[in-house]
This record gives structure tokens, C-alpha cells and sequence, in this order.
């Protein structure tokens, strides 16, 4: 499955593992900041491959404080002699946004804040991702009023190229068909702007979204609990950020459990986008940017302008008391006509 | 009473009374309305739709108010070309009502083209023109609009050469003098260009073709126009001139204007027989009893009554009937104008079209501000001829 | 003093010099034919299923600001009509048992009645396509063109302070290379280069090619399925003189907001006139030469002895 999700074919599934099991099992650094381990969780709940197809088979998972054995003074240690004997070799995860508000002291591991760590361990990365809307541009840390002045890694490492997978978590399998295509062609995917892998991100979860019949049909539900929510009908006026998202959610969903937000009749939070998620209220709808066409029909003769009954009256008003002046005026000017008629 | 050279000169008085202030009234909220417009669009103000892109703007301002401004036209015909000096005193009003009907059209243009910046470019880039009847008018209008201003030139010059300013005094007798040695070409090209746009406008209607209304759908349409345009022309120089009369108390010629009227009356009755003649000829009269058709009904009907008024010599002395008379002239010759471009015009029945209340107010706006410069220009400059109310009251 | 009635026959008469030449119109207008390379569209109601990919694609490939205008919410794309934000649009007809789907949008007359309208050429024929375009820069918004266009398709933005005419140009923005003979049959460009309806469209109710290509197709579907078509015929194909988009229906033309017009190029009458009188300049000259040399010979009468003698007596 984290094949498919970059793109390759079934045939160069055994490409995959051969490379894998030749013993090049890349380095991989991993580092948690501000965050709540969620993508990690996610990821250790995926099954194709499984995590420990991953960390023992595919990868030398050499520092994961949630997965690690080691601690204290063991555990740098290991990271030190990691970044030294895969220099310019390991890839860098990174999990959780990174304070930069006074010198970035309020995420320290080692009595080395975040933004040194992210600094250092960057340095001699061949590839670096950043994990979960965290690490991609802040995400929840990030919500007003910012405290520690969280941020992403890409806004960090600002002369580094950084693969941003946002989500909240993120899907586990974007996740590992990046890695595994690093791992088996040492190449990236290809990016949007913002960094995110386009075969995940390249369209909004509207455009895929299995409610999408009842958006262009005008079937919404109106609140929570409501006939049109039980009847399964498009989220979008409780607030549903879909189509304002770009996300593979609607087509990939998470931990093979096919379980996601709108699935269970919640609205789309816009978890993957800087501008929506923790930014606009949940129950607030955004604007569509490029609709679509109803499926309705305007008929070949559809009635088209509008009359004003209000201008209608004024303007013959208008009209009626400029013909009674003038034929008034005439009148007196008959009058006097016959005066000066006499005169004459 | 005594015979005594008629001479142009200014009626004077006050300016501002109560009735010219409501005028000024009227002329503010329409230019605060234009004013809206271009900043909005013409959707903001009006209800003009892509099924009528036309509306009163064009209807009447423009194509109604250039028919009016004809009385300029309609008078040098009779003066110059039929040899009626005695309609003389006639002209420096006639031009003035022009050049405002003129105007107004020009003002009505502006606020109506959709990309008014880009009209510059219509009289320059004459590579390339089309054989649109539209660029026709277009020209004609712009270019005889400086010849109306040429022709009244002389009014306001007469004033300015005895000025006590030396520079502008004799700026004014130098330019008064050009005028006379162009006179000639220019009075011809005050009404050629008449004749040209006047019958073009007529031609434009001809374009929607199949989308007309088959009674106003005549090859003969431009003819109609031009013949339209003089009776308008006569009409509203009858009113002028009688209502001038009073309202300044200068001198009033009921015989003059009983001859115009006569005139105003023998074009609108050859126009309404060549009207009828052609439509029957084109067997289409049966159409006039349905639907849209009772409008071609109702600018025969109006401009009959109108013409009708004047068949005694003593209605037709009577300033009473004169103005009635001229009035329903107007009001019947209007209406063949405006039934050809919204009536007859019929893009389908599913869209519909009333000028909305700020489209009226523009169009309102530009009338009082012609009404009021009309007032403003007869009270100050020398344009009215004859005698004053004293002297007119002492002899009389 | 007395207008004689033979006075104001003159007047009538001079008026009349110029427009006289109207009720002869000595010379017929020559009947236009479409450029041998004419590139036009052919829709088939009975093929289109109603799936409006046209009128998204159209609306995206022409960077037009979406029309929500047709239903209240405003989520959708849903014009009711061709207007200043959409060029293509597909419209529903009912008919008693007949139904149909119709596409509009420029017709590309063979002789169009908005180019003849246009004052500088704005709206003009492409040479070598016939397709109708529209270039802003010689358009001064006078919507003389909706006025003179008899399927009432060019549209206007009355909602901008700084409007242009908005109407289908065969998205001509597209095309970087040459059409050429497709692998399909018809004439082709490139990928992307085409009209974005027809090459969304996923029944090919709407193709594009040269005309004579279209014009051949329509006849072999009708000649195909003689009963399917109404009155075997193509709309589009004598109509007003020709058009370059074709219509295939099997519902009446004129249910589907193609009326019945006849052969009769619409600029037809409006020419006729306008050239009879002024071809070549001459009848306006010769008039005013005419009414110069009577001011010249008036004038002075004109302005003094009779005029004088004409203010009290």
C-alpha cells in the first residue's frame, strides 16, 4: 500500500525490498519536539508494511525517543555517533513544531533547544521530512495566541529542501511511500510549493469526497443529529474545510481502519492546511474557490431581469406630471394669448 | 407700437429663483448617481441586462435627445436651404437647444459606453473603421457637435468683443470674423451631418434584424428617422419659442410660430401616410392590432392628435394649441423612436427591462442640467431676439 | 407670411437625397462564405448526457470568476445564461414527452451580425478560422454587438467598473500550434490546445474540426440514423448564412433556443442600406456641395431683408 502511494507498480514492489535488503538500509534520525506523538502513534498502527518491517528490514531507525531502548546520556550519545557515521547519508525526520519565542527555550532535550537540535542534526541530512501539520507549519502549538512562538521545520531550516507531510496525524502511508522511494531510488517526490508530496496533496478532499453527489445535488445537513446528517448528506454548512483542504484523505484513509473524519459524519477540520486548521473555527464554512456545476439545469428559457414596481410607478409619475404641467401651461398660455390678442 | 430693429440680447433677471435651485436639485443627485456608476459599474445603478443592453440611456437620451436637439437643424433647413429668412430670429435658439440636445446625448454616452476611456480612439484610429451605421453616427456626432458650437459661437463672442477685457475682446472679434468667411461651409455642415446621423440611426436598428419586431423592421427605417427628427425638430422649437416668449416676456411672433407649426404639422402627416403606406405595402398592417404592435398604433394615434390640433389657422394661432399640439408631436415622434430601439427590439421573453430608480435619476439629472443651462445661457448671453419686457410692455 | 405645402415637399425632398439610394439597393451584398480552414464545433443532443464538464472546463480554461448567481447558496457554478462570467453553458429542455440538453455559446456566424456592429473591428473574423474574436483594446463597451448578435450571445460585465464583452472565441488563447489532420479524422491541435468543452467532453456530444468536416460528420449521422435527427437536418449549416458551430438535435431547433431565422445573413438589410448610401462617399459629398451652394445662395436674404422685415409689424 505505501507503494501505491507513491506511484510505483505492483513489479517494483521486489525492487523495493531488494534494495532494501541489501544491506543499504539508510540511517533515519528522528526527532520529537512540540507535539503530542500523534503521527508517531499513527504510523505504529499501519500495517502495509508493518512498523517493524520498517524499523528492522527497511531502515536503520537509529534515534526515536518513543521507540528507543536507551535513554539519558545513552540515548545522545547514540545520536552524536549516528549523524557522524551516516553524514550526509541519514534521513531526518522531524515530529512537532519548534519554539523560536526566547531563543527557543521551551523545548529542550538534552539541555539543547529544539532549534539547535533542528540546526545541527539538518546539517548533514541527505533528506529531511517533516512529519504531522506540527512540524509542517506549526499546527496546534501554533494556534493563537502562540506562546513559545512554535513554528515549522521548513520556516527553521530555511536553506534546506523539507518535505512537508501535514495532518493531524499524518497518514502514515504518505509517510512511508516517501521513504521507501527515498530508500529504493534515493529520489524525493515531486512537491507543491508548500513542500508536500503531490501525489498525496495535489487535490482538496472535496474533489474526491464520497459525499460529494449530495454537495452538487444541494443535499446538506443543517445541524448535527438532523434527517440530512443521518441520511449521510455533504457536511459543508456545519463547517466542513473539504473543500478548501488539500488532503488524500477521501481516497487514502488512516490505519486501515477506512475511518476519517467526514466517513463518521464529522466535518473535514482542514488539519493539513496553515490557513485552516486550528485557524478557523470548526463549525465556520469557507468560501469555494473554483465551484463546480449543481446537478441542476437552468431551463432554455429561464426568466432573466428584473423589473422595479417602485421605478415603474416613479417614472410614470414622472412622465404624467410632465404632460399635465405642460398641457396645464398651455392652458393658462391660451389664456393670455387671448389677452394680448385683445391688446393687439 | 413701434418698429424697431430686432437684435439678439440677453433677457437677464436673477438666476437663482426657488425653481432653479429644485432644478440644481435634481441636476446633484444625478451626478452623484453618475458619479456611483463609474465607480460601480452600470450594473450598480441600472437595469440594464444582457438582454436589453440598451436602455433609456440610449432610448431616450441619446436617440430621443439628439431628435430634439434637431430644432438647430430643422430651422437652418427652412432658413437657408428654402429661403425663409423670417424664421431667422429662430436659429440662435434652435442652435442652442441643439448643442444642449447634443449634450445631453454626449453626456448620456459617457455614462452608458461600458469603456468610455477607449472612445478617444474611435475618430483617431480611422484605419480601422468598419461599416458599422453605429461609427457613422459616432463620427457624425462628434464632428457636429463642433459645428454646433461654431454656430453658436457668435452669441457668446458678441458679448465677449465688448468686453472692457482688451485680450478677449479682440480674440472675440478676430474669431467672429473666421466665422463669417466659414459661414458658409459651416451652416452646410450643420445639416449635412444632421441628415447623415440622423437617418444612421435609423440604419442601426436595421442590424438586429431577425430579433425586431417585423413593423419596425422596414428598409425604410433611416428615411423614417431623418423625416422623425425634422418634425421633432419643428415641434420643439414651437415650444421653445413660445415658452421662451413668456417666461422672458421677449418678443413672440404668433404668426412665425403658427408657420412653423404648420410645418411641424406637414411632415408629421406625410411621415405618418409614408409610415402606414410602407408597412401596408410590406403587408404587415395586420400586425399592428396584436401585442407589441398597439405601440405602432399609439405613435400614429399620438402624432395624428397632435397634428389634427393645428388644422384651423385659428388653433394654429393660439399658443394654447400650439404648445398642445407640439407636445403631442414630441410625445408621438418620441415614441416611434424609442419603440424602435425597446420595443421592437425583442431578445426573448424571458428577459424584461425597466430603467431602475438611479438609472432614471442620471437620466433626469442630464435634462435639468440642459433645462438649467438652457435658463442660464438665454438670462446671460444674447441668444433670445427682440425686445425686452419693458420696452415690449411700454409699446405695447 | 405662409409655408406652402410645395415648400415643405422640398424640405422633404432634400432630406430624402441621401436616403433615397436605401429603396434601391442597386448592388445586392455579396453572400459570405467561411474560410476554406474554418474552425467550428458540432454538438449532438442526443450524445450529450448533461454532465456540464463543459462548462467547469470552459469557465477554468478562460480564468472566468465563477457564476454562483443560479442558486441561492451560491456553493456552485451554476449560471442561469450566458452572461459576463460564463461563454458555455448547458441549458434543459422539456417538452411535453421530449427532452433535451443544449449547449450555447458563440454560434461563430459565417457573416456575424456583432462584427458587423463593431466600430473599430473589436469584434472581428479571424482571417484564417473564422472564429469570431474579441480584442478589448478597440472596444468602447457601446454593446452594439449584443444588440446586432441574433443568438444574443456576446455578453457584458455590468457588474465591473471596468467592463470588457465576454463571449466564447473557441479558447483561440489556447492554440500555440498549427491544427492538423487528427488521428480521429477531424482537424486537431494539440493536447491542451483545443476547445476545453470539446475536449473534456466524455460523449463527444461536442467535437471540434473544420467545418467541412463537421459538416460531413452531421450529414453521415443523420444519413446513418434517418429518423433519429429533427427534419434530417443541420442547424447551423444554411442559417443565417452559416454558422460555424453545428447543431444536431432531436427535438425541434427552435425548443432549444435556436430559432428558425432562414437563410438570411442578419447583417443582410442593415448593409444593404448603409452601403447604398454611402458607397464611396458620394452621395454625402455630393450633398453638401448641394447645401453648401444654397446657403451660399440664401444666405444673405436669409439672415437680413426677410428676416428683419419678419420680426413686428
Amino acid at each position: 500500500m505505501a507503494a501505491a502511494a507513491v506511484g510505483v507498480s505492483g513489479t517494483m514492489v521486489p525492487k523495493i525490498v531488494q534494495a532494501a535488503s541489501k544491506g543499504l538500509k539508510p540511517s533515519v534520525i528522528w526527532l520529537h519536539f512540540q507535539e503530542c506523538t500523534g503521527c508517531t502513534e499513527s504510523l505504529l498502527r499501519s500495517h502495509h508494511p508493518e512498523i517493524e518491517d520498517l524499523i528492522l528490514d527497511l531502515v536503520s531507525l537509529d534515534y526515536h525517543e518513543t521507540l528507543f531502548a536507551a535513554a539519558g546520556h545513552q540515548a545522545e550519545a547514540a545520536l552524536e555517533s549516528a549523524m557522524k557515521a551516516n553524514a550526509g547519508k541519514y534521513v531526518l525526520v522531524i515530529e512537532g513544531a519548534i519554539p523560536t519565542k526566547d531563543g527557543g527555550i521551551y523545548c529542550k532535550i538534552g539541555n539543547k533547544t529544539a532549534l539547535e537540535l533542528a540546526k545541527k542534526c539538518s546539517e548533514n541530512a541527505a533528506a529531511i521530512i517533516a512529519l504531522g501539520s506540527c512540524a509542517s507549519w506549526g499546527g496546534v502549538p501554533s494556534a493563537d495566541p502562540n506562546p513559545t512562538g512554535a513554528t515549522g521545520a521548513p520556516m527553521v531550516l530555511t536553506d534546506k529542501k523539507v518535505v512537508t507531510l501535514p495532518g493531524c496525524p499524518a497518514n502514515p502511508y504518505i509517510f512511508l511511500g516517501t521513504v521507501l522511494q527515498f530508500v529504493t531510488f534515493g529520489t524525493l517526490p515531486a512537491l507543491d510549493d508548500k513542500g508536500r508530496p503531490l501525489f498525496a496533496y495535489a487535490r482538496t478532499i472535496h474533489e474526491d469526497c464520497p459525499r460529494r453527489p449530495h454537495f452538487d445535488a444541494g443535499r446538506f445537513a443543517q445541524q448535527f443529529g438532523d434527517e440530512g446528517h443521518r441520511q449521510g448528506y455533504c457536511l459543508y454548512k456545519l463547517g466542513c474545510k473539504g473543500p478548501a483542504t488539500k488532503a488524500s484523505c477521501s481516497t487514502m484513509r488512516f490505519g486501515d481502519v477506512d475511518a476519517w473524519p467526514i466517513g463518521v459524519g464529522h466535518p473535514c477540520f482542514g488539519c493539513t492546511e496553515k490557513a485552516v486548521g486550528f485557524r478557523i473555527p470548526l463549525h465556520e464554512t469557507v468560501p469555494i474557490d473554483r465551484p463546480t456545476p449543481p446537478d441542476t439545469y437552468p431551463a432554455v428559457g429561464a426568466k432573466q431581469g428584473k423589473v422595479s414596481p417602485v421605478a415603474t410607478g416613479i417614472a410614470g409619475a414622472v412622465a404624467g406630471a410632465l404632460l399635465g404641467a405642460g398641457w396645464a401651461a398651455s392652458g393658462k398660455l391660451g389664456e393670455k394669448s387671448d389677452e394680448k390678442r385683445k391688446e393687439d | 407700437m413701434t418698429t424697431h430693429a430686432l437684435e439678439h440680447r440677453e433677457v437677464g433677471g436673477p438666476l437663482m429663483t426657488p425653481a432653479y435651485r429644485w432644478l440644481l436639485l435634481v441636476v446633484l443627485l444625478g451626478a452623484l448617481t453618475l458619479a456611483w456608476r463609474f465607480v460601480n459599474g452600470i450594473g450598480s445603478v441600472a437595469a440594464l441586462n444582457n438582454g436589453y443592453p440598451w436602455g433609456v440611456w440610449i432610448a431616450i437620451d441619446v436617440v430621443v435627445g439628439t431628435a430634439l436637439g434637431c430644432g438647430g437643424y430643422a430651422v437652418a433647413l427652412l432658413v437657408y436651404i428654402l429661403n425663409k429668412g423670417r424664421y431667422h430670429p429662430l436659429v440662435r435658439p434652435a442652435i442652442l437647444t441643439s448643442m444642449l440636445g447634443y449634450g445631453l446625448a454626449v453626456i448620456a454616452v459617457a455614462c452608458d459606453l461600458g469603456r468610455f476611456w477607449d472612445l478617444w480612439k474611435v475618430p483617431i484610429f480611422f484605419w480601422r473603421w468598419s461599416h458599422s451605421p453605429q461609427l457613422e453616427v459616432a463620427i457624425c456626432v462628434m464632428l457636429y457637435n463642433f459645428v454646433l458650437v461654431a454656430e453658436l459661437a457668435p452669441a457668446f463672442l458678441e458679448k465677449w468683443a465688448k468686453s472692457s477685457n482688451s485680450g478677449l475682446a479682440s480674440f472675440s472679434q478676430r474669431t467672429l470674423k473666421v466665422l463669417e468667411s466659414g459661414a458658409v461651409w459651416i451652416l452646410a455642415l450643420g445639416m449635412l451631418l444632421p441628415t447623415m446621423h440622423q437617418s444612421s440611426l435609423g440604419t442601426m436598428m436595421l442590424l438586429p434584424g431577425p430579433r425586431m419586431h417585423p413593423l419596425w423592421f422596414t428598409p425604410w427605417l433611416p428615411f423614417l428617422f431623418l423625416v422623425n427628427c425634422l418634425m421633432l425638430g419643428y415641434a420643439i422649437v414651437v415650444i421653445e419659442s413660445v415658452f421662451s416668449a413668456r417666461a422672458f416676456r421677449v418678443h413672440h411672433d404668433d404668426d412665425m410660430v403658427a408657420a412653423i407649426g404648420r410645418v411641424a404639422m406637414g411632415v408629421s402627416l406625410f411621415w405618418v401616410a409614408f409610415r402606414i403606406g410602407d408597412a401596408a405595402i410590406a403587408g404587415k398592417l395586420p400586425l399592428a392590432f396584436s401585442g407589441r404592435g398597439w405601440f405602432f398604433v399609439a405613435e400614429i394615434v399620438v402624432q395624428l392628435a397632435g397634428a389634427l390640433m393645428l388644422a384651423t389657422d385659428a388653433m394654429r394661432r393660439s399658443p394654447m394649441w400650439q404648445v398642445r399640439s407640439a407636445l403631442l408631436l414630441i410625445a408621438g415622434g418620441a415614441l416611434f423612436r424609442v419603440n424602435t430601439y425597446l420595443i421592437a427590439f425583442q431578445p426573448g421573453a424571458q428577459w424584461s427591462y425597466f430603467p431602475a430608480i438611479p438609472e432614471l435619476l442620471i437620466t433626469f439629472g442630464i435634462i435639468a442640467l440642459e433645462v438649467a443651462l438652457y435658463i442660464a445661457a438665454v438670462k446671460r448671453f444674447p441668444i433670445l431676439s427682440g425686445v425686452t419686457e419693458t420696452s415690449s410692455r411700454s409699446h405695447a | 407670411m405662409k409655408v406652402s405645402r410645395r415648400s415643405v415637399l422640398k424640405v422633404l425632398a432634400a432630406a430624402a437625397v441621401s436616403t433615397a439610394a436605401s429603396a434601391v439597393p442597386a448592388i445586392a451584398r455579396e453572400r459570405k462564405v467561411a474560410p476554406a480552414k474554418a474552425i467550428g464545433m458540432l454538438y449532438d443532443s442526443t450524445r450529450c448526457i448533461g454532465c456540464k464538464a463543459c462548462v467547469a472546463a470552459c469557465s477554468e480554461a478562460n480564468h472566468l470568476e465563477p457564476d454562483r448567481s443560479g442558486i441561492a447558496d451560491g456553493l456552485h457554478l451554476a449560471p442561469v445564461d450566458l452572461n459576463g462570467r460564463t461563454k458555455n453553458i448547458i441549458k434543459f429542455c422539456q417538452d411535453g414527452e421530449q427532452q433535451s440538453f443544449v449547449k450555447s455559446q458563440c454560434m461563430h456566424c459565417i457573416d456575424p451580425g456583432c462584427a458587423s456592429a463593431c466600430m473599430l473591428h473589436s469584434l472581428h473574423k479571424n482571417e484564417r478560422t473564422g472564429v469570431v474574436e474579441y480584442d478589448p483594446q478597440w472596444c468602447v463597451g457601446c454593446r452594439y454587438c449584443q444588440m446586432a448578435c441574433p443568438f444574443n450571445v456576446p455578453k457584458f460585465e455590468f457588474h465591473k467598473a471596468l467592463p470588457k464583452i465576454v463571449k466564447c472565441e473557441l479558447c483561440r488563447h489556447r492554440v500555440q500550434d498549427a491544427a492538423v489532420a487528427g488521428a480521429d479524422g477531424f482537424t486537431r491541435y494539440p493536447r491542451g490546445q483545443g476547445p476545453a468543452c470539446c475536449e473534456v467532453c466524455p460523449r463527444s456530444a461536442v467535437i471540434y474540426g473544420s467545418r467541412e468536416e463537421l459538416l460531413a460528420e452531421a450529414h453521415r449521422r443523420i444519413a446513418e440514423s434517418p429518423n433519429k435527427y429533427y427534419q434530417g437536418r443541420v442547424y447551423g449549416e444554411k442559417e443565417l448564412g452559416g454558422t460555424q458551430v453545428l447543431y444536431l438535435s432531436h427535438m425541434p431547433f427552435a425548443k432549444l433556443g435556436l430559432p428558425e431565422f432562414g437563410d438570411k445573413p442578419s447583417p443582410d438589410v442593415a448593409y444593404t442600406v448603409q452601403e447604398g448610401i454611402y458607397r464611396g462617399f458620394i452621395a454625402p459629398l455630393a450633398l453638401y456641395g448641394a447645401l453648401a451652394a444654397m446657403v451660399m445662395k440664401n444666405k444673405k436674404s436669409a439672415e437680413s431683408g426677410d428676416g428683419a422685415k419678419g420680426g413686428r409689424s
